[in-house]
C-alpha cells in the first residue's frame, strides 16, 4: 500500500529508526501478520490445556495456571470473527498486560521484533466496518509484508464483547 | 544506610503516612483505655497510657502542622495531666467527657488525615468542658495547699526550687533513630536554671568517627520548680536508647522536698522507669510491614504449597525402594511447606479487637440521638481472625449493633416498667470454635415480635397464608431482603441497609448468620467466619471433562438418589424426595453448558448444600474426586465475576479448577432451563403457561 515506508526490520538496525522508535512483536493467524506493543508483553509461552469458564463469550477459551496467577486466554482468531483455532503444541500464547489485568492471547506463531517510526503507522483504511477499528491501531509495511498493529484497549476496553459480524473483510485485506 | 538515602526514600509525604498509621493505633489504644477507665479501672498504668497516647499524637500534629490538632490535643494533654496527677478526680462526668473528647479528637484527626476542614467550632464545647474541669483543679490546689506540699507545677515557685543532677548518655545509635540532644537540652533550658557538662571521654580519634554514631554524654544540673516526671517526660522519645539518670541533689534538697523525693519513689524513680520501659518495649516489640507484602508471601507459600502436592504426587508414583532418600525429602517438604502455611498465615491473623474498639463509640452516639441508656460490654477481643475478614466485619457489625440499639433496646422508662434496669446491655463476643471464629451480638431489650414480623411477611406475600413456621423460622424471616425496607418494629429511618445486607456481607466472607430471639427478653445475632478467605476446605467433583470445587462449608450430604426419588414439578424443575422434604435439583452440566456429563441424578450423585436464598439445594454432579484444602484464588483479578463461580484455585496437577458459588447456582439453573422450555425441567412463574399446555 505504501511502498516508500522506510520501516526497518530490528536486526541491528534499529538504532537508524531515531529515539521515537516503537518497538513490535508480531504474529500470525493465518496468513495475517500482526503487530503488538512490546512493552505490554510479558512473556511468550507454548499453547497448555485451559479450563473452561462457563457461560463465557466463544472467545474466552478459558483460564490457566501462569505460576499460581489466574490467567484467561482469549482466542485472537474467534475475537476478530475469522474462524475459531484448534490449539496444538505448536501453537503459541502471549501474555500480555492489559491495564491491571493479565491476559493470554492465543496465536498461531510469534515471528518478528520490528522497530517502527510512529510517523511510518498508517491508519486502517475504513472497510465499511467502523466497528472494526476498536482494536486495530494502524498499519505498517515492512519490506513487502503488511504487518496490522492490534491495541489491547481497543481488544479489552469492552470487556465480553465478542464482535458480531461474519468472518471475512478488511483481515483479508491486511493480510496483503 | 546513609542519611541522604533515608531522606530521599521516605520524603515527608512517608511520614505524613506513617504518623497517621500510628494515629490510629494510639486513638485504638486510647479508646481502650478509656473503656478500662470508666468500667472503673482507675491505676496509674491505664491514666499514664492515656496520656502517652494523647501526647504522642500532638506531637507528631505539631511536625505536620496540624494546628486544630495541636490546639484540641494540647487542652486534653492538659487535662489528663492533670489527671494523672491526682488534681482532677476521674468522676463519672470528667470521664464522660474524656470519652466525648477522645471521639472529637478521632474526628480532627481523621480530617486532617484527609486534609479536610472542619468547622471552626468543632470540639469548642467539649475543649470548653475540658478548660472548666482544670481550672477546677487549680482552684482545688490553691484551696489547699497544705495537703500539697510538694505539688509539682503548683503556682508558688518559692515551695521548692530543686537542684537536678541527670546524666545522658546516649546509646551509640540513638542519632540513627532521628533524636536530636540539642533540642532536649533546650526543652531542659525551658524548666529551669541549666548548667551543661559535656563529657568526650567517648570521642573517638578523628578519622575513625561514624559520622551517625553518638559519643557524647553530658551531665546536666537543672534547677527547678517542676518535678522529677516533668523532667523524665523530656526525655520520653530517648528513654530506650540512652543511659539516664536523673537524681535530686542532696545539698540543695529543702526538707519539704523529702517527701518529693519519697513521692516519687513510689512511681519508681527516674533510673527505674527508664530501665523498666526497656524490657516492656522488648515484649511487645512488632514491625509494621506493608500489607502488601505479606499478600505477597502469602501467594508465593500457597504456589509452594501447590509445587510441592505436584512433587508429592509424582513422588507416590516412584517405586519407594529405588529413591528412599527423594522420598523421604518429598515427605519432609510437605511437613516444612504445611508449616510455613501455617506461619504465614498467622502473620495475617489480627485480633478482632480493632473492630470492637469502634463499637462503643457507635453505641454512644446512636444512644444519645435515640435518648436510651446503653452499655457494651465486649469479651473475646484478642480471638484472631485473618486481616482480611477483619477489614469487612465492620460494617456487618456495625449496622447489627445499631440495630440492636435501635430495634432492641427499649427506652429506659419502659425498661423500669418492664421490670428491667434503666441502662441496656449489649454483649459482643468473639470466640473461636472448630475451626471458625463465631461472634455474637447480643441485647437484653425487647426481642424480636414474631406476631408483627410474620403480619408484615404475609403481607408482604413472603409467607404463604396458611403456612405453619416455627418461632426459629419466623426470626429468621427479617433477613428476606423485602424487609430491608421497612422498619420491622420500629420507625428509625434513613438507616440505609437492612439484615438482608448484613446476611450478604457475612455470605461473602464465607460466613454464616443466624439469629435467637426470646420475646421481651432479647435477641442474639449469631456470627460464624472462616478462619481466613485464603484458604478454603473444597470437594472435587467432576461433571464431564470438567472439575469443580464446592466449599465444603456449604455442603450438608452427598447422595445417590432412587429414581422414585425425582419428580418433576409444574413450575418448580425437579425435586428430590428426601426423608419427606422436597429439594429442588439444580444441573451442573445444564447451568454450565457442559458436554459429555451423566446428567442423571440416580447415575451421578447429588450433593446437598445449603444454598442462601433457596434454602437447601441438590446439586446433580458426575462424580466426586476427593477432598482437598485449597488455596483461593481471584477469578476477577484478570478477567471478570462469572455468576454461579466465587473464585479459582490450582490443583495438585497444575491445572486450575474452578470453585462454585453454589447460592447462586438454583438462580442460573432456573434462567437456562427456563429458556429451553423442556416441561420436566421448567421452573419459573413465567413459563407455567407453556409447561401446562405441554404437559
Amino acid at each position: 500500500m505504501q511502498p516508500d515506508n522506510k520501516v526497518l526490520v530490528d536486526r541491528g538496525l534499529e538504532a537508524a529508526v531515531g529515539e521515537n522508535a516503537q518497538q513490535f512483536i508480531t504474529f500470525t493467524l493465518g496468513e495475517a501478520e500482526y503487530g503488538i506493543d512490546i512493552m505490554v508483553v510479558r512473556e511468550i509461552k507454548g499453547w497448555t490445556e485451559t479450563t473452561m469458564i462457563p457461560n463465557a463469550p466463544p472467545h474466552v477459551r478459558g483460564v490457566i495456571n501462569l505460576r499460581g496467577i489466574i490467567v484467561p486466554i482469549f482466542d485472537l482468531r474467534t475475537r476478530f470473527g475469522i474462524g475459531v483455532t484448534v490449539p496444538t503444541t505448536m501453537h503459541v500464547v502471549i501474555i500480555v498486560a492489559a491495564g491491571t489485568r493479565t491476559v493470554g492471547l492465543l496465536v498461531d506463531t510469534v515471528s518478528d521484533i520490528i522497530s517502527v517510526d510512529p510517523k511510518e503507522i498508517r491508519d486502517v483504511p475504513e472497510m465499511g466496518m467502523p466497528s472494526e477499528d476498536q482494536f486495530l491501531e494502524g498499519l505498517v509495511a515492512i519490506e513487502n509484508r503488511m504487518v496490522t498493529l492490534v491495541s489491547l484497549a481497543g481488544l479489552f476496553g469492552m470487556p465480553g464483547g465478542a464482535p458480531k459480524r461474519s468472518a471475512s473483510d478488511s483481515n483479508g485485506a491486511i493480510a496483503a | 544506610m546513609s542519611v541522604t538515602s533515608e531522606t530521599e526514600g521516605y520524603p515527608l509525604a512517608q511520614f505524613r503516612k506513617t504518623y497517621f498509621e500510628e494515629c490510629a493505633e494510639l486513638l485504638d489504644a486510647l479508646q481502650s483505655n478509656l473503656e478500662l477507665l470508666s468500667n472503673g479501672n482507675e491505676d496509674d498504668d491505664t491514666l499514664h497510657a492515656i496520656f502517652r497516647s494523647v501526647h504522642s499524637i500532638k506531637g507528631g500534629a505539631g511536625a505536620f502542622g496540624c494546628t486544630d490538632l495541636v490546639a484540641f490535643s494540647h487542652t486534653f494533654e492538659s487535662l489528663l495531666d492533670a489527671l494523672r496527677e491526682h488534681k482532677v478526680a476521674a468522676t463519672p462526668d470528667v470521664r464522660q467527657l474524656l470519652l466525648r473528647a477522645s471521639d472529637a479528637l478521632a474526628d480532627i484527626v481523621n480530617a486532617a488525615r484527609l486534609e479536610q476542614q472542619l468547622p471552626a467550632d468543632f470540639g469548642a464545647d467539649i475543649r470548653s468542658a475540658m478548660q472548666e474541669a482544670l481550672q477546677g483543679a487549680v482552684d482545688c490546689v490553691e484551696e489547699s495547699p497544705p495537703l500539697a506540699p510538694g505539688a509539682p507545677g503548683a503556682s508558688s515557685p518559692a515551695l521548692g526550687e530543686h537542684r537536678y543532677r541527670i546524666v545522658f548518655r546516649p546509646h551509640t545509635e540513638m542519632l540513627r533513630k532521628a533524636n536530636e540532644p540539642i533540642l532536649l537540652v533546650r526543652q531542659l533550658r525551658k524548666l529551669g536554671d541549666l548548667t551543661i557538662a559535656a563529657d568526650l571521654s567517648r570521642l573517638p580519634d578523628l578519622y575513625a568517627i561514624d559520622p551517625e554514631a553518638a559519643y557524647l554524654s553530658w551531665t546536666f544540673t537543672l534547677e527547678t520548680a517542676v518535678s522529677q516526671a516533668t523532667i523524665l517526660e523530656v526525655f520520653e522519645f530517648v528513654e530506650d536508647d540512652c543511659d539516664l539518670k536523673i537524681e535530686l541533689d542532696e545539698i540543695a534538697a529543702a526538707p519539704s522536698v523529702a517527701a518529693q523525693t519519697t513521692a516519687d519513689s513510689d512511681t519508681g524513680g527516674g533510673t527505674a522507669v527508664a530501665q523498666a520501659a526497656a524490657p516492656q518495649a522488648a515484649v511487645t516489640q512488632s514491625i509494621r510491614v506493608d500489607v502488601d507484602k505479606v499478600d505477597r508471601l502469602v501467594n508465593l507459600v500457597g504456589e509452594l504449597v501447590i509445587s510441592q502436592a505436584m512433587l508429592t504426587e509424582q513422588g507416590l508414583a516412584l517405586p519407594p525402594d529405588q529413591y528412599p532418600a527423594l522420598i523421604q525429602g518429598i515427605e519432609a517438604l510437605a511437613q516444612s511447606a504445611r508449616e510455613l502455611q501455617e506461619s504465614v498465615m498467622a502473620i495475617r491473623a489480627q485480633p478482632v479487637k480493632s473492630v470492637f474498639a469502634r463499637m462503643p463509640r457507635v453505641v454512644r452516639e446512636l444512644a444519645a440521638t435515640l435518648g436510651k441508656e446503653v452499655r457494651i460490654v465486649t469479651s473475646g477481643e484478642m480471638t484472631e481472625i485473618d486481616k482480611t475478614v477483619i477489614e469487612q466485619l465492620n460494617d456487618p457489625l456495625t449496622h447489627m449493633i445499631r440495630n440492636a440499639l435501635d430495634h432492641g433496646i427499649e427506652a429506659p422508662d419502659e425498661r423500669k416498667a418492664a421490670g428491667k434496669p434503666r441502662q441496656g446491655t449489649i454483649h459482643l463476643s468473639a470466640a473461636q470454635r472448630s475451626g471458625r471464629i463465631v461472634i455474637e451480638v447480643s441485647d437484653d431489650g425487647r426481642g424480636i415480635n414474631r406476631e408483627r414480623v410474620l403480619t408484615k411477611a404475609r403481607d408482604r406475600g413472603l409467607v404463604a397464608a396458611g403456612a405453619n413456621l416455627s418461632d426459629d423460622e419466623i426470626d429468621n424471616l427479617i433477613f428476606l431482603p423485602a424487609f430491608s425496607t421497612a422498619e420491622v418494629v420500629s420507625n428509625i429511618s434513613g438507616r440505609g441497609v437492612g439484615m438482608d445486607v448484613v446476611k450478604r456481607n457475612v455470605q461473602a466472607l464465607g460466613g454464616r448468620i443466624s439469629v435467637q430471639s426470646k420475646f421481651g427478653h432479647g435477641s442474639a445475632f449469631t456470627l460464624s467466619l472462616p478462619l481466613t478467605l485464603a484458604v478454603a476446605d473444597g470437594m472435587v467433583v467432576s461433571v464431564g471433562n470438567e472439575t469443580f470445587i464446592i466449599p465444603l462449608t456449604a455442603i450438608v450430604e452427598n447422595l445417590r438418589p432412587q429414581t422414585a426419588d425425582i419428580h418433576p414439578v409444574v413450575g418448580r424443575g425437579d425435586v428430590l424426595a428426601l426423608r419427606g422434604e422436597y429439594l429442588p435439583l439444580v444441573y451442573l452440566h445444564r447451568c454450565f453448558s457442559i458436554d459429555n456429563a451423566i446428567g442423571d441424578p440416580c447415575r451421578g450423585i447429588v450433593i446437598i448444600v445449603q444454598s442462601e436464598g433457596a434454602g437447601r439445594v441438590g446439586v446433580v454432579v458426575d462424580e466426586l474426586l476427593g477432598q482437598q484444602q485449597v488455596v483461593v484464588k481471584s477469578l476477577e483479578a484478570n478477567y471478570e465475576p462469572v455468576e454461579g463461580i466465587s473464585g479459582a484455585t490450582i490443583l495438585g496437577n497444575g491445572r486450575v479448577a474452578l470453585i462454585l458459588d453454589v447460592a447462586r447456582l438454583h438462580e442460573i439453573d432456573s434462567r437456562s432451563t427456563a429458556g429451553r422450555q423442556q416441561p420436566s425441567e421448567i421452573a419459573r412463574s413465567e413459563t407455567r403457561e407453556d409447561i401446562s399446555h405441554a404437559a
